[in-house]
């Protein structure tokens, strides 16, 4: 106990233990949408083409940097400038401003093809996703300056330990997402339920369901971002479906089962960062690992309940 | 409302010349019929003959191939409430009896993002004129059929109580529970509710409704009165006949 007491002293560990809490609070609100609308593979697909924008945009920025190196600082306006911008933008936000719109437009894609044809649109995703996944690995072999290139790509498909350097301006960009995030799911909470539980009545009775479901597909891609830099984008989706599927077990209805999926999300947040500062485990693998005991807890008691 | 009454009202719902199909392929076409306030009308035939898809054209949900169907008489695609074909995509779903005839006042939310203590009530009343308050907080998912269609009807009720498309809302239940949709049905008709309902079962459908739409090679429309005198009213009526026969024979006196 004291220990953890040491270490929240430090801001590292007080930003890692805030972000994590948001990130999986936030993943935890669409879940039982995901699981229930066949969606989980759209997660799933989301988090790979993801992980080739974060390729892409790291590229991309020392492409840049060769390139306004080559090109001199003559003429700091116009399209250098421009360039020299964008460059700055993407250093300080982390590459966000490439990755969320590019996760963003994959999400709508896929949403799209989903909604034709069952089927194709399976063998779409998971052409899509291990193609994100193959370019993104290629590209960043290629074009690396790191030594450490499978320490650089083990950080982004796992997490690792990436939490506890996080600084303020992170902690700032994760609250303001997170906060977007959970208005939009309240002010459209009756909506989302509406269209998550059946479709056709409510485009019959007058529901704009492709504008509920392109939202739905906005906010995921938003929490797979936000939630990357937490757990790796092999473990985003754990974060998402793992407290809802938890839920469902003791819940009867949906509003009990997204709020007791908010509350186990948070509680194996709390207990994961902890537990990964203590024994120096990697912050992703633990709190997944904490949510599947979550999971068990959560059966065992579904079981009870229904013998009583 | 007497007859004299409701013929003077323009028809809710009319279609003229409609025609409908998938992909180019046509199913039915020349299809005309009218619905005014208070009708009882029953869409009958073949599977496959095209009856879902002219739900989902008068709905709004397709386009028809051809011709058009008009609402009159102040209605509008707002004002009517529909329980959709039974599926299973919904088995497994954390849902409370509550939260889905709440769901049904969705198409009244307009600009709101929340439902009104209006609405909420409302529930109440629905729930308790399909006599299942007492299932209000349960789960969906578990249920038994006759439940859950009761669920659906609730839920068409709250969206609407002007006028209700019904898919085959009996199809597989018991026959008891079959007995207790219809009698709810025939109820909320009786109130001033216009009902058009899909149904296999044409026994029933000539003793409940008013009007009977014929959906297939040949087309009919027109009061159940009339179907009865018609070729393709006919073999039915034999059909109710041998019904009738053969409960004769299982309980012979």
């Amino acid at each position: 106990m004291g220990t953890i007491f040491t270490y929240l002293q430090y801001p590292f560990a007080r930003y890692a233990l805030i972000v994590g809490i948001l990130v999986a609070l936030c993943a935890s609100l669409l879940g039982v949408t995901l699981v229930l609308k066949r969606f989980s593979f759209i997660g799933d697909g989301l988090s790979h083409v993801a992980f080739g924008a974060i390729a892409v945009a790291s590229v991309l920025q020392l492409w840049l940097t060769a390139l306004l190196r080559s090109a001199g600082v003559q003429n700091a306006a116009g399209f250098s400038g421009f360039l020299s911008w964008l460059l700055s933008l993407m250093k300080n936000t982390n590459n966000m401003v490439i990755v969320l719109p590019l996760t963003v437009l994959a999400a709508v894609l896929l949403l799209r093809t989903g909604q034709n044809t069952k089927i194709k649109g399976d063998a779409a995703i998971a052409m899509i996703s291990v193609s994100a996944l193959a370019g993104g690995y290629l590209l960043m072999s290629l074009f690396s300056t790191s030594a450490n290139l499978a320490g650089d790509v083990c950080s982004t498909l796992f997490g690792s330990t990436s939490i506890l350097t996080l600084g303020l301006s992170d902690v700032i960009f994760c609250l303001i997402l997170s906060v977007i995030t959970a208005a939009l799911f309240i002010l459209f909470y009756n909506r989302i339920f509406a269209v998550t539980f059946d479709e056709s009545f409510a485009k019959a009775v007058g529901t704009k369901a492709s504008a509920v479901n392109l939202l739905i597909a906005v906010m995921i891609a938003l929490i797979i971002v936000l939630a990357m830099s937490l757990v790796g984008s092999l473990l985003v989706s754990a974060l998402i479906i793992f407290p809802a599927l938890s839920a469902m077990r003791v819940a009867k209805s949906f509003r009990s089962v997204t709020i007791i999926s908010v509350i186990l999300a948070g509680l194996s947040a709390l207990f994961g960062v902890l537990l990964s500062i203590l024994l120096s485990t990697p912050v992703g693998a633990t709190i997944v690992i904490v949510e599947l005991f979550g999971f068990g807890a959560m059966c065992l008691l579904g079981k009870a309940g229904k013998l009583s | 409302m007497s007859e004299q009454q409701k013929k003077q009202r323009e028809p809710e719902l009319y279609a003229s010349d409609l025609q409908l199909g998938y992909e180019g392929r046509a199913l039915v076409s020349h299809l005309n019929f009218t619905v005014r306030h208070g009708d009882y009308l029953c869409i009958v035939g073949e599977n496959g003959a095209g009856k879902s898809t002219l739900m989902r054209t008068i709905l709004g949900l397709q386009k028809p191939m051809g011709g058009e169907v008009h609402y009159g008489d102040g209605l509008s695609s707002e004002m009517i409430g529909y329980l959709p074909q039974q599926s299973d995509l919904q088995r497994d779903f954390p849902a409370s009896v509550r939260e889905i005839v709440l769901s049904g006042f969705q198409g009244q939310l307009g600009k709101r993002f929340f439902y009104t203590r209006e609405m909420k009530q409302a529930v109440q009343e629905n729930l308790a004129r399909m006599g299942i308050s007492d299932l209000a907080d349960q789960s969906f998912s578990a249920l038994s059929g006759g439940q859950k269609q009761r669920v659906m009807l609730a839920r068409a009720v709250s969206a609407s109580r002007r006028m209700l498309l019904l898919d085959e809302p009996v199809a597989g239940l018991d026959p008891l529970a079959q007995e207790e949709m219809y009698r709810l049905i025939r109820e909320l008709n009786k109130d001033g509710t216009t009902i058009v309902m899909i149904s296999h079962d044409i026994v029933s459908a000539l003793q409940y409704a008013t009007h009977i739409l014929h959906v297939g090679k040949e087309l009919f429309f027109g009061t159940v009165q009339d179907y009865h005198r018609t070729r393709i009213g006919k073999p039915h009526l034999l059909g109710e006949e041998k019904t009738k026969s053969a409960i004769r024979l299982s309980h012979p006196m």
